[in-house]
């Protein structure tokens, strides 16, 4: 993939099992953008890590009520801000 | 004004509007659009019990895709998945054989015979046609009747795609997508059905490197085969006490080399001809839902069984026609299939087959159920063998091994005639139903030009090697 | 007229003892004439298939997995002395992105012009289902909403206000659960009562964007094609399309397409249209 999210960001890609986060914004492009948003990963939306397949990768998340899986690849590209674990919800 | 002009206008309008509001406007709406979702849901959803609402699910899931119990659940079903299957359709199979090979043709020669039919008639009807088409269905229909809706209770429980999640790794590192262990799995009970169940797979790309590479999942149709010939030849040549384990170890360890060659042709196909950034990955994991037994029983036979069945059947009955039409036209003393034999014999050899083999798969190309009863059909013809069998042109099976052994080794069979024949029967063209299946669903003639003679070359190419390799180490 | 939302489902379950409901004939595929055309939407994975095997009495593949009905099927059913052809569209998340899927469902509803548009929801995932609501909304006004799986919604305790829904969304919604045959006379009415007219949906659309500059510009486009082709009964969201750059919608605007639309008439270029996106049997 060619396109980049800077470094300082955290992303859904940093989130443990359990994490949650708010996105912030999506550095992809084209049609991988749109589909994410399609799925509701919007500025905005909160997204939280349900698990981790036994290889590591993908992961699933909990997005407005869905369970959705996503690659890592894709999860690095959607910046996210105010992790919270569950345990403190 | 014309209405061209009008038209014109507009686009211009459109154009010069959209340079200024710039590329986002499928950002804003889409963010509009869920916002206003929310409100509305907001209003219209109490839930009381937030905390606890899907812990079962939850609790589910955990366990399905955690990293100690995760593969081994999903071995274990699917273990299970395949061991009905085969113990369940041993019964019916036999019953159905008995029923549509012992009584009911008989029965129709009989009738035959007592209308007066001339004997070609009868020959191409009962002998040629009625069999070729009884043997596929009784083969054929009772696995297919219980895999296919045990796989569609997973399927509807939401098991399935758990599984594309547990797996999409290993798929995405060679280009393909996680849905893919699905259509692969659908495979080993029918390439036709995998081949439809693609469809699941959203992105065209990652689609198309399933459909090409689900022949590598050996089929209900090939099973037999590699069992009989592994059972024969491979299990009989070591002491009795391991022969079940060693044809046993064979057969998996074809079907595992499936597996290989199925990462292996996808990784290849992403490098060259699908060449490109992989499509959008996306895989949504359904609640699970209570699945309805009955209702899943009955779709799924109609669905799947009976299309497939169907499918098979039609491409049975012409190539039943074709085997005891040239099995019974002789020209300068031989019958057409002998000299086919006959012709193919010197590139079999070379690739550690022979000539019949080819002969069978060519003409078993419509179903790979008959390729056995072919050969051994052939075997016969060719060798000149007495006392077995039923006749040019009609097919046969025998009970027993040793005496399946005794007539392949007639025609000149030896363990690695046994090995390349398991070998190209898991690396051959996809069977006719299944090329149509892929026509269908790609609509291209390249892409299924490709799905047909790919494995067909590399299969040729796979045991050319390996006869070459064995003849030059002096091992036959 | 306003919409009679509380009323309608106070006639659609009196009417479920109504001599009108045991006329619910499935016809399967065996249609050649109709005089209704309902359109079927929803997300992947909410029961669309069983919602359409419920209708026709066809026994399509049901599979808990997105992405089954890949393709348009059809069937057709008569209610009330009225044949409905009843035309399954893919399931998707969204009518925007570029996906085949999509673009068959999207221009079914926007060329096709069925009678209703009955769009089937997970009432237990309400939220994202909506996404796809919205947009048929502001694509048609002949719409239904079928709040389907509320037998599962109760099963984790969740309580959906399906009034409420029916006002803030400006058409009928049903509360179903497919599979268990529960609601579907109720669907069957209200659908035919948008189909026949007797209902007059006001659907929701959105009046605005976050984005200031992006309004505008729909303000201006949607005001020429009014203009243009008066009777447009989706102007705002034809412009929206256009400012997104679609290439199909340009297309209609070329050659006319649109303008049928606009006459609700279903022309050559319309089922030219149609038969693009038509499955092979």
């Amino acid at each position: 993939m060619t396109y980049n999210t800077p470094h300082s960001q955290t992303t859904l890609a940093d989130l443990q099992p359990g994490q949650s986060g708010v996105v912030t914004q999506l550095y992809s492009q084209g049609p991988e953008r749109r589909r994410m948003m399609d799925l509701g990963i919007i500025p905005g939306t909160t997204v939280t890590v349900e698990m981790t397949s036994p290889l590591g990768d993908p992961v699933a998340y909990r997005v407005r009520g869905a369970l959705l899986a996503l690659r890592q690849d894709q999860a690095r590209l959607v910046s996210i801000s105010d992790v919270s674990s569950e345990a403190e919800k | 004004m014309t209405a061209n002009t009008t038209a014109s206008d507009l686009l211009n309008t459109a154009r010069r509007l959209r340079q200024e509001v710039g590329e986002n406007s499928h950002d804003h709406l889409t963010e509009a659009l869920f916002a206003e979702a929310a409100r509305i849901t907001d209003r219209a959803v109490t839930h009381p019990d937030t905390r606890s609402r899907f812990d079962l699910e939850r609790t589910i899931d955990r366990l399905v895709t955690s990293r100690r119990w995760g593969f081994p659940i999903m071995l274990l079903l699917l273990t299970a998945v395949f061991w009905i299957t085969i113990e369940g359709a041993n019964v019916p199979s036999r019953m159905l054989s008995s029923l549509l090979l012992d009584t009911v043709h008989p029965a129709l020669n009989d009738l035959g015979a007592s209308l007066g039919m001339p004997w070609w008639m009868s020959g191409v009807l009962f002998d040629g046609a009625y069999l070729s088409m009884a043997w596929v269905v009784s083969v054929m229909l009772p696995p297919m009747a219980i895999f296919f809706p045990l796989f569609t209770l997973l399927e509807d429980f939401g098991y399935l795609p758990r599984v594309a999640f547990n797996l999409d790794r290993l798929f995405s590192s060679t280009g393909a997508h996680g849905k893919q262990a699905l259509t692969m799995t659908m495979g080993f009970g029918c390439n036709a059905a995998g081949v439809i169940a693609t469809r699941v797979i959203d992105s065209p790309r990652e689609r198309l490197i399933a459909i090409i590479t689900n022949n590598f999942a050996i089929c209900n149709g090939r099973w037999p085969t590699l069992i009989l010939i592994s059972s024969v030849f491979l299990g009989s040549s070591v002491p009795a006490a391991a022969a079940g384990l060693i044809s046993a170890a064979a057969v998996v360890s074809i079907a595992v080399l499936g597996v290989l060659l199925t990462f292996a042709v996808s990784w290849f196909l992403s490098k060259t001809w699908l060449k490109g950034e992989s499509s959008v990955f996306s895989l949504e994991l359904p609640p699970y839902r209570p699945p309805r037994i009955l209702q899943t029983i009955y779709t799924s036979i109609i669905d799947r069984t009976a299309i497939v069945l169907y499918r098979a059947v039609m491409m049975a009955v012409p190539a039943g026609i074709l085997i005891w039409t040239l099995s019974n036209i002789t020209l300068a003393d031989q019958s057409l299939a002998e000299h086919m034999v006959g012709f193919l014999d010197g590139f079999g050899w070379l690739l550690g087959l022979n000539g019949v083999i080819l002969v069978a798969y060519i003409l078993a190309i419509p179903a790979n159920e008959i390729v056995i009863p072919t050969i051994l059909m052939l075997t016969v013809l060719t060798a000149g063998l007495t006392g077995v069998g039923a006749g040019a042109g009609v097919m046969f099976e025998l009970d027993s091994n040793t005496a399946v052994k005794d007539i392949l080794s007639a025609g000149g069979w030896t363990a690695l005639t046994a090995v390349n024949l398991m070998l190209f029967s898991l690396i051959h063209n996809p069977c006719s139903t299944t090329i149509m299946t892929i026509y269908n669903e790609t609509k291209s003639v390249k892409w299924t030009a490709v799905a047909t003679l790919l494995p067909l070359i590399m299969g040729l190419t796979i045991t050319l090697t390996t006869a070459t390799i064995t003849r030059l180490m002096g091992w036959v | 007229m306003t919409l009679r939302t509380d009323t309608l489902h106070a006639s659609g379950s009196a009417c479920a003892t109504c001599p009108m409901n045991q006329h619910l004939e499935r016809l399967g595929v065996k249609m050649t004439n109709w005089d209704y055309v309902v359109a079927l939407a929803g997300n992947p994975n909410t029961g669309k298939s069983t919602v359409f095997n419920a209708l026709t009495g066809l026994r399509q593949h049901t599979g808990n997995w997105p992405g089954k009905t890949v393709a348009r099927a059809e069937g057709g059913f008569q209610y009330g002395n009225k044949r409905y052809k009843l035309v399954d569209l893919p399931g998707t998340y969204s009518l925007l992105a570029a996906s085949v899927d999509e673009e068959i469902a999207r221009d079914f509803i926007l060329f096709g012009q069925p009678d209703v548009t009955a769009i089937v929801v997970d009432a237990t995932r309400l939220e994202r289902n909506l996404n796809l609501v919205l947009q048929v909304l502001e694509i048609t006004n002949k719409a239904v909403v079928c709040l389907n799986l509320v037998d599962e919604a109760r099963r984790h305790k969740l309580i959906v206000d399906h009034r409420r829904l029916a006002r803030d969304l400006g058409v009928p919604v049903v509360p179903t659960a497919a599979r268990q045959n529960e609601g579907i006379p109720e669907l069957l009415q209200v659908m035919s009562e948008v189909a026949t007219g007797v209902i007059e949906t006001r659907p929701r659309r959105l009046r605005s964007t976050a984005n200031p500059a992006l309004d505008a510009a729909v303000n201006t486009l949607s005001g020429q094609l009014e203009a243009a082709f008066p009777g447009l009964p989706n102007a705002r969201w034809v412009a929206l399309r256009l400012l997104d750059g679609d290439q199909q919608i340009e297309r209609a605007i070329r050659d006319g397409s649109l303008g049928d639309l606009s006459r609700g008439d279903k022309t050559q270029a319309v089922s030219e249209r149609l038969t693009i996106a038509e499955v092979p049997a």
